[in-house]
């Protein structure tokens, strides 16, 4: 197809505006990360004029970024297999039964993803603190345990929702044959549906690890000296008297790495499985 | 929606009445657990005054009845003015974000869709922000709009905007930051979906349109816009409900306590319980919001959404 100039103007446009705009945070991410401290309180400049790997040496030791990583490992990899199977079951109900009681729960599904987060922050603080105060012993409040559950608040929702999507997107006579050949219903599902479901069980996997991975209001209060997890741990190399910028430019990077990564390597999946769950 | 396999067997039926409860059981008790009981305890708490020295004990704390909506609603006192403006910052900052985040979104994909040399770098690129935890994008803007040491600063002095002096983290300047930084966040996400969205509309739609000689631009205007409709309605709205609670940006830029021009309603909230620890006077202010957010949607929905396929 013919394109006339005006298109071929308007798309140069948007890709250089929108390119810089994306690259420029970025070019600052990767080049203050090399720089030493002292260059990244001078000044700014675009190309650094000493570089040094030192800076990712050192966020291992001016702050215990291992044991955040650790909690965040642990926490967003348990929120992640608990939500998603969960959700495979409820998903699969709501895809292929009518039953009552199901508009009350697709409802509520629907509507608690778009709940203001500090909506359930307060309560479950509440709640923790006095049910660890009934208890005796630190079992919710500032554990990982605990945020695992607040966590539960927004990732379970979403997967429940998207893969009833997807699971809609499946053709039900792969069901009717498996249950002609004498399946049960969970061998059904278990043997026949979830295979053909894979990518979207993945899309929604990555999707609530990485929604986790960069939540912020829960583990502002949900995470304590021991528990903190990357996004709070991040903000400790300012103190009061130094921000170490270069040292949390290297470590946005070395977190943001393996996210992103895994995202760019699995967007064809990612991008058909979130569709598959929204537009519909 | 049809009911469940259409497989006919003998006996069983009241077995099979269960099984979607059965499948739906884990769900729906992590659903009270982590959802309805936790608002209904937030409604209560509402009521209640529960200041610091309740919180530990919430049996004992008193019942202060609508109080805390009052103190919240009352725009002639000091404290129910400053909600008033936060929710007032909070409007113009989504209509801001998500107007700019959706006509980027738009741009990108309208241009990516056609082939051409570089299209798969530049739809990868685009991704990134959307891809990388949120902290660590806003963190490095937080590096960027610092005053002396910052690159925005640098840029606007070499380009002779303005002296290199700002303060992009204070005071008015706050507000535009956070616009900047969000947008920067979120138009990837609107480019995703409505990629997406574009790829669904078969190619032959086009090739009749340009048969009859319709170009580029009445394409998009009379074929790519309305097909993009249900997208756009289900974009939109997550967009919206995302950027109106959001809580990330304002946080890592400025911490709990944001310059007034900046003090959205989330991290408004957050304060009030968090650094007053009022938490009667944040659930209370929680409820409005919600009450505020599900009159919005539902309205959305009625106007925009007359037949919703599910729910």
């Amino acid at each position: 197809m013919r394109e006339p100039l005006s298109f071929k103007v308007f798309r140069v446009v948007v890709i250089t505006v929108l390119s810089v705009f994306v690259l420029v945070p970025m070019w600052v991410l990767i080049t203050s990360s090399v720089k030493p401290l002292g260059d990244v309180q001078g000044k700014f400049e675009w190309w650094p004029s000493h570089m040094t790997l030192q800076p990712f040496k050192d966020i291992w030791s001016t702050v215990p970024l291992a044991k955040y990583f650790l909690n965040s490992l642990i926490v967003c990899s348990i929120s992640m297999v608990l939500s998603v199977i969960v959700a495979v079951f409820a998903g699969y109900a709501v895809s292929r039964w009518t039953f009552r009681g199901r508009q009350v729960f697709t409802t509520t599904i629907l509507s608690t993803q778009m709940f203001p987060g500090i909506l359930f922050l307060l309560p479950l603080f509440l709640i923790f603190v006095n049910i660890d105060k009934a208890l005796g012993f630190t079992l919710l409040y500032q554990t990982r345990f605990g945020l695992v559950i607040t966590y539960l608040t927004f990732s379970l929702p979403f997967a429940i929702w998207m893969l009833a999507g997807y699971f809609d997107g499946i053709p039900r006579e792969l069901d009717e044959a498996a249950r002609v050949d004498g399946a049960s219903t969970i061998g059904t599902l278990l043997r026949v549906v979830l295979p053909a479901a894979r990518p979207g069980v993945i899309a929604v996997a990555v999707y609530s690890f990485m929604t986790s991975w960069g939540e912020i209001l829960f583990a502002s209060q949900m995470t304590g000296p021991n528990t903190q997890t990357l996004s709070i741990g991040l903000q400790s190399y300012s103190t009061q008297i130094n921000v170490y910028w270069n040292q949390v430019m290297a470590a946005s990077l070395v977190v943001s790495l393996p996210i992103v990564l895994v995202f760019l390597l699995l967007q064809r999946f990612l991008v058909a499985g979130l569709t598959a769950g929204a537009v519909k | 929606m049809s009911s469940g396999p259409h497989v006919k067997r003998a006996g069983g039926r009241s077995t099979r009445r269960l099984t979607p409860y059965l499948l739906i059981a884990p769900a729906i008790v992590l659903e009270l657990l982590i959802h309805i009981v936790p608002m209904l305890v937030g409604v209560w708490m509402s009521f209640v005054g529960l200041t610091q020295s309740y919180i530990a004990n919430w049996s004992t704390a008193p019942w202060e009845g609508l109080s805390s909506y009052r103190l919240a609603l009352d725009f002639s006192s000091p404290i129910g003015n400053s909600f008033l403006h936060s929710f007032e910052v909070t409007c113009l900052y989504t209509v801001l974000v998500v107007g700019i985040s959706w006509t980027f979104g738009m741009s990108a994909a309208l241009v990516l869709h056609r082939n051409f040399t570089g299209r798969g770098f530049f739809r990868t690129l685009f991704l990134v922000p959307y891809a990388m935890p949120i902290y660590a994008g806003i963190m490095t803007w937080s590096f960027m709009l610092q005053r002396d040491n910052g690159l925005v600063n640098h840029v606007l002095k070499s380009l002779g905007v303005t002296n290199g002096e700002s303060f992009w983290l204070i005071g008015s300047n706050a507000f535009w930051s956070m616009v900047v930084v969000a947008i920067w966040r979120s138009w990837p996400f609107a480019f995703l979906m409505l990629l997406a969205g574009l790829q669904n509309i078969p190619d032959d739609v086009y090739d009749a349109a340009a048969v009859d000689g319709a170009g580029v631009w009445k394409q998009i205007r009379y074929i790519t816009l309305p097909a993009l409709r249900p997208v756009n309605l289900v974009m939109i709205l997550m967009l919206f409900l995302w950027t109106f609670n959001d809580f990330n940006t304002p946080f890592v830029l400025f911490g709990a306590q944001p310059p007034k021009s900046a003090d959205i309603i989330s991290v408004h909230i957050y304060g009030a319980s968090f650094v007053n620890w009022d938490f009667g006077f944040g659930s209370a202010m929680s409820v409005i919001l919600l009450v505020f957010l599900l009159v919005v949607t539902g309205l959305y929905l009625l106007i925009f959404n007359r037949r919703s396929t599910r729910a």
